[in-house]
Formats: structure tokens, sequence, C-alpha cells
């Protein structure tokens, strides 16, 4: 592994180690370039990883305070905890469950598509589909995604065939185990899926893609990386022009340093992003970094979430394999016809028995709670994940009085469902609903959205300068060695789990920048 | 459950009030023992007192009824909060606050209410810090018992067992098997 000085202003500084920042920093190696990757969680490995829901969230979830504000569910179930995302080397790709769908072409243009949504902050993407095509292949061959590259799907659990029988029955025509970026068969040296049943907390085989266990180690390879674990970023800083010049950071000891950097690429997820740059306010950038727009910050989306859960009077046993390997495409659509636009995929999911009775109906007590967590064993459950509204009012902020343990402001996370959204969430519990009791049911469950694990949008792509953040390339329009490398960049939602586009933006990101460097544009 | 701080022989020769009508309480040197009557379980208080522990398990009977689980299940719980009481004064004095008004509901003990009025007067208070603690606490400690996961169908740790991939991850055989280009065979 490389070790760079402090003062080597020759490095890529990339903040982060996830989908984002984990795949940019091996992109930018394997190219030759050096690349100091600061990641504020501590660097754990498979075994470390624990088949026990409270304990892995313990050990890998992002737990520094954050304050919640608006009409959503969340803040008032879980108001200090906004994001269910993780601080550990690898970010949130320890925890994902490793579905990987690419947006469909029209997602990409739905601020003319969709037409005049009011209170909506929509805007089309500054790129199109066939742009990113080539890189969706990239993405998919690194991650080894099934259905793709002649990867064979995964096989089914006990919750796939409640939901597959359901489906069928309803007439939905496009169900299967999904495109999921874990081996249904040994690949890039990582063996097949055993069926844990423990995605969500850290794959202990390494079936599962991750940066931790494959862009990381591959970026240490070359030679080119200098990962440093344990290093929060407090602040990016910058020289009388307005180019970024470097980042101030604690290290594991607690001591404050400043990285020198060309370049500084941030990949902190939507919530830590947005926020960095906020905190690093100057005399010559006063509302924050890259903020000339106003958008930083804004247009925070976390998909249309919702679970269906249903009771048998059989057994299931969902608890048993891949968490998520189920997926009922047919809904996925912009049928305005149903209500609101954009659509929703409806994918098989479980809980562990302790989680089922956090997250089932949060604040429930009594015997109709207590009835249904003694059927756990007969229950099978889904997700809703479709395309939220952007809303200029939905984002992160800086907490007016509280501090964190480095004196600065903590975020706050301001959401409110648009009526789109609304719409949509009650057409998919009641699609939902009819699956499973089209297969004999006795009881249904709509639970409401957990703590976001897909935060988008906060520091958005757009074509012009007044309307987002970064450009096509996640370049920010105000300062040109600046990136934004996570999904914060996203400037719609689109209704697929996001890490595929995340990954594919920064292999792209990768080319662009190596690209740039190379001619001596940055 | 932690382990009784007391011998229990001594314990009960030397006890000789009965709280709640269901334990046995008594105290020595700050440390607080309830027991069942029957011996099936017992509970070391160290910051509540036996009566405090006997109207906060019957709460949480009332919380989160499973009429197939023994109270010892519930008296981890107690002692969960009761570790919690002891480390922080803050914790304690909501906890015997919470406890005085659950006693005070019916001007009579909460023990001796019917499960009715154990629930009315929970109702009355669900939205205060002393209710929202002492529920979050059996999420988070009864529901996470490997014992409980047993009796309600959940296995817990599969890594050690190697997965369900040779263990029923797709047994169900109540409904027909998809077909396979929707559910592909296993490659190992």
């Amino acid at each position: 592994m490389a070790r760079y000085d402090l003062d080597d202003d020759s490095v890529v500084i990339v903040i982060g180690s996830g989908a984002g920042g984990g795949t940019l920093a091996n992109e930018l190696c394997q190219k030759g370039a050096p690349v100091v990757l600061l990641e504020a969680g501590k660097h754990y490995g498979i075994e470390d990883f624990v088949n026990d829901e409270w304990n892995s969230f313990l050990q890998l979830a992002w737990l520094d305070k954050r304050t919640t504000s608006g009409s959503w569910r969340v803040a008032k179930d879980f108001s200090n905890l906004p994001a269910w995302i993780c601080k550990t080397v690898g970010g949130t790709t320890t925890h994902w469950a490793g579905a990987s769908l690419r947006f469909q072409p029209h997602e990409f243009q739905v601020g003319t598509g969709y037409g005049d949504v009011a209170g909506a902050n929509l805007l089309d993407w500054p790129l199109t589909y066939d742009e990113l095509a080539p890189y969706y292949d990239r993405a998919e061959d690194k991650m080894g995604v099934t259905r793709t590259h002649d990867i064979p799907g995964l096989p089914g659990n006990n919750n796939f065939k409640v939901m597959y029988n359901g489906a069928i029955r309803v007439g939905y025509k496009d169900v299967h185990t999904g495109r999921m970026a874990i081996n249904s068969r040994p690949r890039d040296g990582r063996t097949s899926c055993q069926q844990l049943g423990f995605c969500f907390q850290g794959c202990k085989t390494g079936a599962k893609w991750s940066t931790l266990y494959t862009e990381i180690p591959r970026a240490e390879e070359t030679g080119k990386l200098d990962l440093r674990p344990e290093s929060m970023v407090l602040q990016i800083q910058h020289d009388d022009a307005g180019k970024v010049t470097g980042v101030l950071y604690a290290d594991q000891d607690g001591n404050q340093q400043v990285q020198k950097g060309r370049v500084v690429c941030v990949a902190c997820n939507s919530i830590e992003t947005p926020r960095l740059l906020l905190n690093s306010a100057s005399a010559k950038f006063p509302d924050g970094l890259a903020n000339s727009s106003g958008q930083v910050g804004r247009n925070y989306m976390r998909h249309t979430t919702g679970s269906v859960y249903a009771v048998f009077d059989e057994p299931v046993r969902m608890y048993r394999g891949t968490t998520m390997a189920g997926i009922i495409t047919d809904e996925s659509g912009n049928d305005p016809g149903r209500g609101f636009v954009g659509g929703y995929e409806l994918e098989s999911l479980s809980l562990g028995l302790p989680f089922m009775a956090a997250f089932l109906e949060p604040g429930a007590w009594g015997r109709d709670f207590a009835q249904a967590m003694e059927s756990y064993d007969h229950m099978a459950g889904m997700w809703i994940v479709g395309e939220d509204m952007p809303q200029e009012q939905n984002g992160v902020t800086l907490h007016p009085e509280e501090r964190d343990q480095f004196g600065l402001p903590i975020p706050n996370v301001h959401f409110d469902d648009h009526a789109n959204d609304v719409a949509m969430r009650n057409h998919a519990y009641k699609q939902g609903r009819a699956v499973y009791e089209a297969v004999g049911a006795r009881r249904v469950y709509e639970t409401p959205p957990y703590p976001s694990t897909h935060n988008l949008g906060t520091c958005r792509q757009s074509a012009r300068p007044e309307d987002g953040v970064c450009n096509k390339f996640g370049q920010t329009h105000d300062v040109s060695n600046l990136f934004i490398s996570d999904g914060s960049q996203f400037t719609t939602g689109a209704a697929e789990n996001p890490t595929l586009t995340i990954v594919t933006l920064a292999i792209r990101q990768a080319d662009h920048l190596a690209d740039q460097m190379s001619k001596g544009e940055i | 459950m932690r382990k009784a701080a007391m011998n229990r022989r001594r314990f009960l020769e030397t006890s000789g009030q009965a709280a709640a009508g269901a334990a046995v309480v008594a105290a020595s040197g700050g440390t607080t023992l309830l027991m069942a009557p029957d011996g099936a379980w017992a509970m070391t208080l160290e910051a509540l007192s036996g009566q405090d522990g006997a109207t906060l398990l019957r709460a949480l009977r009332v919380i989160y009824p499973h009429d197939s689980l023994g109270d010892q299940y519930y008296a981890a719980v107690v002692e969960a909060l009761d570790q919690d009481a002891l480390g922080n004064a803050e914790t304690a004095a909501m906890l015997k606050d919470g406890v005085a008004r659950l006693d005070q509901a019916y001007q009579m003990p909460f023990a001796e209410l019917s499960e009715g009025n154990q629930h009315r007067a929970l109702e009355a208070i669900q939205d205060s810090d002393f209710f929202q603690t002492i529920r979050f606490k059996v999420i988070a400690t009864l529901y996470n018992n490997p014992r409980v996961w047993q009796a309600f169908g959940y296995e817990g740790e599969s890594f050690d067992e190697g997965g369900y991939v040779e263990r029923g991850f797709d047994d169900l055989g109540w409904l027909p098997d998809p077909p396979a280009d929707a559910s592909p065979p296993v490659e190992l």
C-alpha cells in the first residue's frame, strides 16, 4: 500500500469508500493515479461480520447523531436515525442487498417527460441512457450482476416462491430472482451464495459484491492507494483562485491533519456530502462550496418505499436465503393512468425477528402486534422501491445549535412526502396485498418506510449551473477540481435501487478525470 | 439473565414479604432478589426496588403479551432496565416515577389490576418517555433473546451451519416451484 505525504499535492483525494468512492479510487489507481482514500469508519474484514442484526448494526451503521424534520414517518419513529447507512471501509456496500437494476431510458429525462408536476423540482439529467449504457455494462461485469454477462440468476428462496406464485396469479408477467450483484456461481475469486440470509449484516462468504473486498484490495495491489480508515474529513480547503487544495481531517488518533491534493472527490453519501460542502463555507464561498446555485443539500430523495408483510397458514421461513432475490418489475414503467407519475419495483425482502420487532409497525404494542410476531415464521415480505419526486425543501441543512465531537454542526434531514409519493405508495400497498392474498394470506401488514438506505440527489447534476451542483461527470459547476462521486449527484431517483448507477457513474467519472488530468486541465 | 447475586436457599430463609402476589422479595446490601414463587426464575435488581420490578414485569407483559413465554423472558428485560438505572440517576428517577404513575392509575397497585385496566393505564401514558423507554427495551431485549427466537421459529446465526443452501432455503412445499427461468437451480 502506498503512503503519500500530507503535502503531496499531486494526489487525488477521495472521501468515502463505498459504492462511489471505493469504485472511483480503484478505477483511478488502475490508471496509475495516486489516490488517498479517506474513510470515516473502521476497517473490518469479512471475518468480523456477525449474523446478528443488532450487533451488526452497532458494528457497521452510521450512528453519529442526526436530527430530522418534516412530515415523513421516519422523523417520528426514528428521529435521530434518518438513514440506515454505514460508517466503515466499504461504506454501505457492506450492508446493501445487491439489487442491481439499470435505470430505464425515459427515467433520465423526466423533467420534460413527466410534464409539470406541481411542487416537484423535476429536471432532466444532463446525460442520456445511451451515453451511460457502455458504463452500465462495465459496472455489471465488475460487480458480477446476475442475468447479465451470461451469469445465471440466483435460485429463488421460500420468500420468492410466495411472491412468484402470488404475482403470477394476479397477472404480473415479469417476475424472477432479480439482477443481483451476488454470485450465483463462483466468479471473480469469490464463492457462490450460500443462502445465509444475512445480506444486510455484511456477507460473510463474500458472494455479494462490496468495495471492501473487491475494489479496495484491487486498488491496493496497484501500489497507488493510500487508504486511511477512521479519518473523518471536516473541511475542504481552497485557494484564492477558488480551486480546492486539500482537506482537513481528523485522523484515527483524533489529531487534525491537512492532506493536500490535486483533486477532491466527495462520496460520503447524500447526507454527509452536502454537509461537508456546507461546513466548508469560507469568506469566498459564504454559502458553502460549490453552492452558487443554492442547490447543495436540496432535492433530497429517498425513494418511495414501504413494505408489505403477509401471514400464511403454512410456514414460509422467509429469512432463509438471499434477503432480496425476487422482483416484480411490471409496475416500474410510467403510466400516469394509475394516478401518479413514475413507477416502482416490488422486491422480496425479509428481516430477522429482532428487526421485524423494530420495524414491522414502529411504536405498535399490544395483542395484535404480539400476534404478528408469533406468526414470524409464517410470514412473507416484499419491499416497495419507487421514484419519488425531488422537492427543493427536502434536504440536508446544518443544525443551528447541535455540534458533533469536532465542534461542527450536525446535519438535519427534512422530508415531506409529495402527493405523488403518497399515491404511488398507496397503489403499491394495494398491489402487494393483492399478490399475497392471491396465495391465501390471512393477514397483511402495510409497513411504513424504514430509515433511508437510498439517499439521493442533494448535489444534483444539471446542464445549467443555476439548476444544480455538478455537471454530467459529477464535476462541480463552481470548482473545476471538486467532484461529487456518490448518489448525491442523481438528478432524479428513478424506480431502481441506486448502487449500480452510482458505480456506473464512478467508472465514467474516473475516465473523465484521468483524461482531464492527462491534458492538464485539472 | 444475570446470575442471581444471592444464594437461593439463604434468600428463601430470610425473605418474608410477597410482592405483587406472584413473587417473593428480599433485600440485602442494596441488592434485591425477586423470585417466582415456584422458583422458576429470579431476577436481581440493584437500582430498582422489588415492588418496582414486579410492576414493571407486569407492565411489560401487557405491552407485548406472549402467553406462551414464561416470566423469565420479561424478567430479563426488567434486569436490563435496572442496569440502565444503575448507571444513570435520571433514568432511575424516570423509571420509578413511571412505576408510581402506574400504581396510582386506579387507586390500587398496578399488578392487581385486570388486564383490561392495565392496558388502559398504559394507554394513558403511551406517549411518555417512561413508556417508550420500557417498550423499546422489550423490542431490543426480549425479541433479541435467542430462546424467544426459537419459540417463534427464527433460527438466528446461519454462517457456522453453512447457510441454508443445503438446509431448506427453498423447502416451501405448499406452493408450486417457479420455473427455472424465473428461479434457476443452485450452482455451488
